[in-house]
């Protein structure tokens, strides 16, 4: 795998936009509606797109990584859906607590990292809890086509499973609500059975569960190229480490509760990045020197790109030891 | 028969592997010829895979050399005909009928594994999910890119257009959707310059 080409300035081009509705879903997740401050059209975007959203919070800068929900048909709204973290970052905090009707913020064009594979003959969606946000516009879509698809909605009760009701009253016989607090759970094998040949499958939820299906799909003899996972990963705090960037020639302290991304910015250096989750692959940097370990937490190295101590991904990964000398 | 090792090519070009059982809910396999050594070889890794697979077998000049070892296997079903177009209404029911979940292995001459690969992905089956193996013949499966004939079976380079007789030049240029090598006019520029054809493909 090689890396994504490279921009000029780090991170996927910008759009001004005004927060024009916050409604809350339910208690834990919240609706945020944007349009252009000149109305304006956004650009079009594919289902399973998302958007990095920038928030300013007390002098720090979250860049956060959110699916697009809205109809792609709609060119006059962005909507993302966020489920509030307590033990979070703080990012989805911020979102629920600070943003409000009418407030300005800076969104970035869409990036689909997630499409739906035209080609399907079928499209079978696996949603667990939040993850339903990308299969909501890949319906919309997919009813614009007339395709065939189907939805397993994974919730943990009734109170928490966000738009299940609207979901299984518009398409009823094609969205099947599983409760956690029933003791109901997707029938994964049966399901993956009986799919015609050229069935997509497309999982969206906790690792745990993205795991599961790749594993069932690939016991019950399914190609690797109809199954499609997105899962965005959260930097996770580590003990700070001191990184040497060659080209910018500086040395710079990753602090505890920061990502070796978020810490090269801080510092002033145009890092490239696309998704911040460890998905894409547009923040690959070459590892210079190294002593000691690094963590990778990524989805985009192959096995023997970590082993070899060449490369690490910045939005998510970390590094535990004296030494690491980056190429950036 | 022994194995062909294929010089490095152009990206287009198709490569094959080396059969393997994988986990499936059923097995499709389809053979020509000397193919059939190498569904034999895929049986004795896995002794359960034939109680599950549709074999395709077409014997071209082996006759019955393998019948009888294809039949030993007891597969769930074994079909045995003439060529690659009477097998093929079979294919496409048996493609038809299938579930995901389905395993494809491919095994023989590169025209019968691009004629079947051609079916599977259009049956919404990625290409790169077909096994194949290559076994027997390298004799090529050719459009002429004049008048677009095919001539099956090409073994020398450079070879006549079976449907419009210019002189081609045999390229690894591959087309999946036709399952056949390009074959470009040779002497164009300078009428009846044509090189001595050297038998390249046996």
């Amino acid at each position: 795998m090689s890396a994504a080409p490279q921009k000029a300035k780090a991170g996927a081009e910008k759009i001004e936009v005004i927060v024009s509705a916050v409604v809350p879903v339910n208690d834990l997740v919240t609706r945020f509606e944007f349009r252009r401050p000149d109305g304006a059209p956004f650009p079009p975007f594919s289902a399973g797109a998302h958007t990095v959203v920038e928030m300013k919070d007390q002098g720090r800068t979250r860049l956060n990584p959110y699916s697009l929900m809205s109809d792609p048909a709609d060119p006059s709204l962005y909507a993302i859906s966020v489920r509030r973290d307590d033990q979070g970052r703080g990012g989805s905090l911020f979102l629920h607590r600070q943003v409000k009707p009418g407030d300005r913020m800076t969104i970035t064009y869409p990036v689909n990292l997630f499409p739906v594979d035209l080609r399907g003959r079928k499209h079978v969606f696996l949603a667990g809890g939040i993850g339903i946000t990308p299969f909501l516009a890949m319906i919309a879509q997919l009813e614009k086509l007339g395709a065939r698809w189907e939805l397993h909605y994974s919730v943990r009760n009734a109170a928490l499973g966000s738009y299940a009701g609207d979901l299984t009253a518009r398409h009823p016989g094609k969205v099947r609500v599983y409760h956690d607090d029933q003791q109901q759970a997707i029938p994964l094998g049966d399901l993956l059975d009986g799919q015609p040949l050229g069935t997509h499958v497309y999982v969206c939820g906790p690792k745990g569960m993205i795991d599961w299906v790749h594993r069932t799909a690939t016991e019950h003899g399914w190609p690797k190229d109809n199954v499609h996972s997105e899962e965005f990963l959260a930097p996770q705090p580590g003990t700070p480490f001191e990184v040497r960037l060659c080209k910018s020639d500086m040395t710079i302290l990753v602090g505890e509760n920061e990502s070796l991304l978020e810490a090269m910015e801080r510092c002033g250096v145009d890092a490239p990045f696309l998704c911040r989750g460890g998905a894409c692959g547009q923040c690959e940097t070459d590892v210079v020197d190294h002593d000691g370990s690094f963590i990778h937490r990524d989805h985009w190295l192959e096995d023997d790109q970590r082993a070899s101590g060449k490369k690490i991904m910045p939005c998510v990964s970390r590094f535990v030891g004296p030494t690491l000398v980056l190429d950036r | 028969m022994s194995r062909v090792q294929f010089p490095t090519s152009i990206a287009s070009r198709p490569v094959y592997g080396t059969l393997a059982p994988r986990p499936g809910k059923a097995h499709l396999m389809m053979a020509d010829a000397e193919g059939a050594g190498a569904l034999l070889d895929l049986a004795s890794q896995d002794a359960g895979l034939m109680a599950r697979a549709h074999i395709l077998y077409i014997p071209r000049a082996t006759g019955e050399a393998f019948a009888a070892g294809l039949r030993a296997l007891n597969p769930a079903q074994l079909y045995i005909g003439p060529s690659f177009d009477a097998a093929l209404p079979r294919l496409r029911r048996v493609l038809s009928d299938a579930h995901m979940g389905l395993q494809v292995y491919l095994a023989g001459t590169e025209g019968l594994m691009g004629r079947a690969a051609a079916e599977v992905a259009a049956a919404g089956i990625p290409y790169g999910a077909v096994q194949t193996e290559h076994r027997g013949s390298l004799a090529r499966r050719m459009q002429c890119v004049h008048c677009k004939g095919i001539t099956e079976d090409v073994t020398t380079d450079p070879f006549v257009c079976s449907h419009c007789g210019l002189n081609l030049f045999v390229r690894d240029h591959y087309s999946r959707r036709l399952a056949a090598f390009q074959g470009v006019c040779i002497d164009a520029e300078d009428p009846g310059n044509v090189p001595e054809p050297v038998e390249l493909y046996k």
